[in-house]
């Protein structure tokens, strides 16, 4: 009886925390996402009502809403496939440069991974401004404007995120990499075995672990990418082009208050999440891999 | 330490209870009316705001000297976080103010968020109130009740540069069309500099053109609005507006994303040859490059000598439903609002004074405002007095209509179709 009861003991404080941070406030977002909650019934102006899918109906319903879905996922997958490949590459270099190079590489990347986002952004968008920007001097493009056609903007964005997050890709793999023992590569090496083929057959299976972690960081952090989008087209773009779901949320929840519109826009953006994150582990389980 | 063994069972039924609805605070009204003890109010926060406080420690000098044992704690909160500012009062009605200063555009909204005391007998029996001119006093105005005394009111009207004009000979546009070919001829003339510069998020600045053309945002009355901005005259308006954005007057990839700032910004900077800027801009051209070698005129209207409907921008006083100091905090809003204040703060601060009378007064002192004061005279506009405008203006409706216009993704008539259905929207949802 005392040794069914003592896991739950030790475990009770993490739960603890885990219950008030976590569970309790998406407890209250899908609890939101079911009444007509604006700023006048937070407010008492008007009594709380019972909607039940009434909000889900409207957003399901909302032909901008699968639009802004629609770029939302390929933006996401782009930039977790930009971030993957440049931090990856980056890490692999890591290991086959000398100790100076190597530690200016990583305090380039730890700069970047500082920068706050805000920061990022407005240095970026400032670089490629069309009257003051030096890119446009340099490339000699007078004052082309980065933001005005959808996907240039969307471009902007993805190189700021893939700027500010590879650092995170590079660091873990390359301490990955560090963990391999050295006999493996160079019994690869001894094969005769070419660098892609090294990464391919022998790093990569052995680094799955850690890729997995990092893929599915990227995807929820690039899913979920806000303070970009936000700050660099301006709130979402011209005529909204460049609205991703979060912006998207942000806009109906707390700009127009629709507190309820904007949960229920919580909850899908969680779904979407947990589905992605449980499928993609699933698929590595059957492929005989465990996290 | 004993518990009962009923109370484990109480606190987990009062969490259940609480816990079936998201949480209302209670902001009924007071019906407390205390003759003495603390005010509370909220003013925004301006740029240079020294000049403001010294006219209002002066107001509230006078208040608490007239009010034995009567306090006022007056907090200036800044303009960019108001809006949390005053979510956050609404929601808390202890840590809230009994009175204070909002946007015009709000009044709707923070009525039917419960949070506005209405005021109408006490403005009915307020002597200076017969003064205060329709625009204002509809801005203060929800379903003909009135919450609020407005404070002072901001119109725009056309900034232009004297030395462009005068250099390539031109004369000040009397009508739009010729705004519109004037534009074009400077910025053939001058290629570097816009020849008026426009905002595709500019709203404000955009408005002018429908009104001028006899459309309008929506008509309607109370809660039951209805969006006109697809009507013929509108969509006359629209097209005239979007047709500056262009290589030959105000390139599109550059003007298409700017906003009335940034329109302010160009204009003070010397990249514009005229801009539509407000009585509230001044400040900001005289600091730039262009000091001395500009003028204002109103936006001229769609007839030779007419003059363009302006937005009637702007701020009002208001008092709190929640204040335990009903009377009191009646009287230091009329105070606040009254003609002495407002041409003191014009003074200090250049606000347009609300009171037609006083503001002939400040115009005859000032000349710089005569072309304000004339945009003023010709009649303005305000936006509709529904709750639903803050979900309009915050979900970017407008803004997005004219920027597809510009970036040419829609026509005039099915962007301002699919405007005016997303109105009709937040309309038909704020009930």
């Amino acid at each position: 009886m005392q040794s069914r009861k003592a896991p739950w003991l030790y475990l009770a404080p993490a739960l603890v925390v885990l219950g008030g941070l976590l569970v309790y406030p998406v407890y209250q977002l899908g609890l939101i996402s079911f009444f007509r909650y604006t700023q006048a019934q937070v407010s008492g102006g008007e009594p709380t009502t019972f909607e039940g899918f009434g909000n889900y109906a409207e957003l399901l319903g909302d032909d901008r809403f699968w639009q802004v879905l629609l770029s939302t996922v390929v933006f996401a997958a782009a930039c977790v496939a930009s971030t993957l490949t440049v931090g990856c590459a980056l890490a692999v270099l890591l290991t086959r440069v000398r100790a100076l190079p190597r530690l200016v590489l990583m305090m380039a990347a730890l700069g970047a991974w500082a920068t706050p986002a805000v920061t990022g952004s407005t240095v970026w968008l400032l670089l490629f401004d069309p009257d003051f920007g030096p890119v446009n001097r340099v490339l000699g493009l007078g004052d082309h404007s980065w933001t005005y056609g959808r996907y240039s903007a969307f471009l902007l964005v993805l190189l700021e995120v893939v700027w500010c997050s590879f650092p995170f890709v590079m660091v873990t793999v390359y301490a990955g990499i560090r963990a391999v023992p050295g006999e493996v590569l160079e019994a690869a090496a001894l094969d005769g075995a070419s660098q892609w083929r090294i990464w391919r057959s022998v790093l990569a299976p052995m680094l799955r672990p850690i890729l997995t972690v990092v893929t599915i960081q990227s995807v929820i952090w690039d899913f979920k990418v806000f303070t970009q989008i936000y700050v660099m087209t301006n709130g979402g773009g011209i005529a909204g082009q460049n609205l991703v779901l979060n912006v998207y949320a942000y806009q109906q929840a707390f700009a127009s208050s629709q507190y309820s519109l904007g949960s229920a826009i919580g909850v899908v953006m969680l779904l979407i999440l947990l589905a992605v994150t449980l499928g993609y582990l699933r698929l590595l389980r059957r492929q005989g891999e465990e996290l | 330490m004993k518990l009962s063994p009923r109370l484990p069972a109480l606190l987990l039924a009062a969490l259940v209870v609480t816990a079936c609805a998201p949480r209302t605070s209670d902001n009924a009204a007071s019906d407390k009316d205390e003759k003495s003890g603390t005010l509370r109010v909220w003013l925004f926060q301006e740029v240079g705001n020294k000049p403001k406080e010294k006219v209002v420690d002066s107001v509230v000098a006078a208040f608490e000297k007239a009010h034995e044992g009567t306090r006022v704690d007056v907090e200036y909160i800044p303009v960019d976080t108001r809006a949390q500012r005053v979510k956050a009062a609404f929601n808390d009605p202890k840590s809230a103010p009994d009175v204070m200063e909002y946007g015009n555009t709000d009044t709707a909204g923070y009525v039917k968020d419960g949070g506005l005391l209405d005021v109408t007998e006490e403005f009915g029996d307020w002597g200076e109130a017969k003064d205060t001119d329709p625009t204002a006093r509809q801005s203060v105005t929800v379903d003909g009740r009135l919450y609020g005394a407005p404070l002072y009111v901001g119109v725009r009207a056309l900034y232009y540069r004297t030395d462009v004009f005068g250099e390539l000979g031109l004369k000040v546009p009397e009508t739009m069309t010729e705004l519109a070919a004037t534009a074009r001829e400077i910025r053939a003339a001058k290629p570097d500099l816009y020849g008026l510069v426009v905002g595709g998020a500019y709203t404000y600045g955009a408005m002018p053109f429908v009104w001028a053309n006899g459309g309008e945002l929506a008509t309607g009355k109370g809660g039951s609005y209805a969006s006109t901005i697809d009507s013929a005259a509108a969509r006359k308006g629209i097209k005239a507006y979007t047709s500056l954005f262009g290589d030959d007057n105000c390139p599109a990839a550059k003007c298409a994303g700017m906003g009335g700032n940034d329109t302010v910004t160009a204009f003070a900077a010397g990249k514009a040859a005229m801009a539509i800027g407000g009585d509230f801009s001044h400040t900001a051209v005289e600091a730039g490059k262009v000091k001395g070698k500009y003028a204002v005129v109103p936006l001229p209207g769609v007839t030779p000598g007419s003059i363009a409907p302006a937005f009637a921008g702007g701020n009002n006083i208001g008092v709190l439903k929640g204040t335990s100091h009903r009377s009191l905090a009646v009287e230091l809003m009329e105070q606040l609002a009254s003609k002495r204040t407002q041409s003191e703060l014009f003074d200090a601060m250049g606000f347009l004074p609300t009171f037609g009378d006083v503001r002939q007064q400040v115009a005859a002192r000032e000349p710089f405002v005569k072309p304000f004061v004339r945009t003023l005279g010709a009649g303005t506009r305000f936006v509709p007095a529904s709750p639903a405008w803050s979900r309009i203006d915050s979900s970017l409706v407008l803004p997005t209509m004219f920027q597809e216009v510009i970036s040419g993704r829609k026509d005039v008539a099915a962007a301002s179709k699919d405007a005016a259905a997303k109105m009709n929207d937040a309309f038909g949802s704020a009930g």
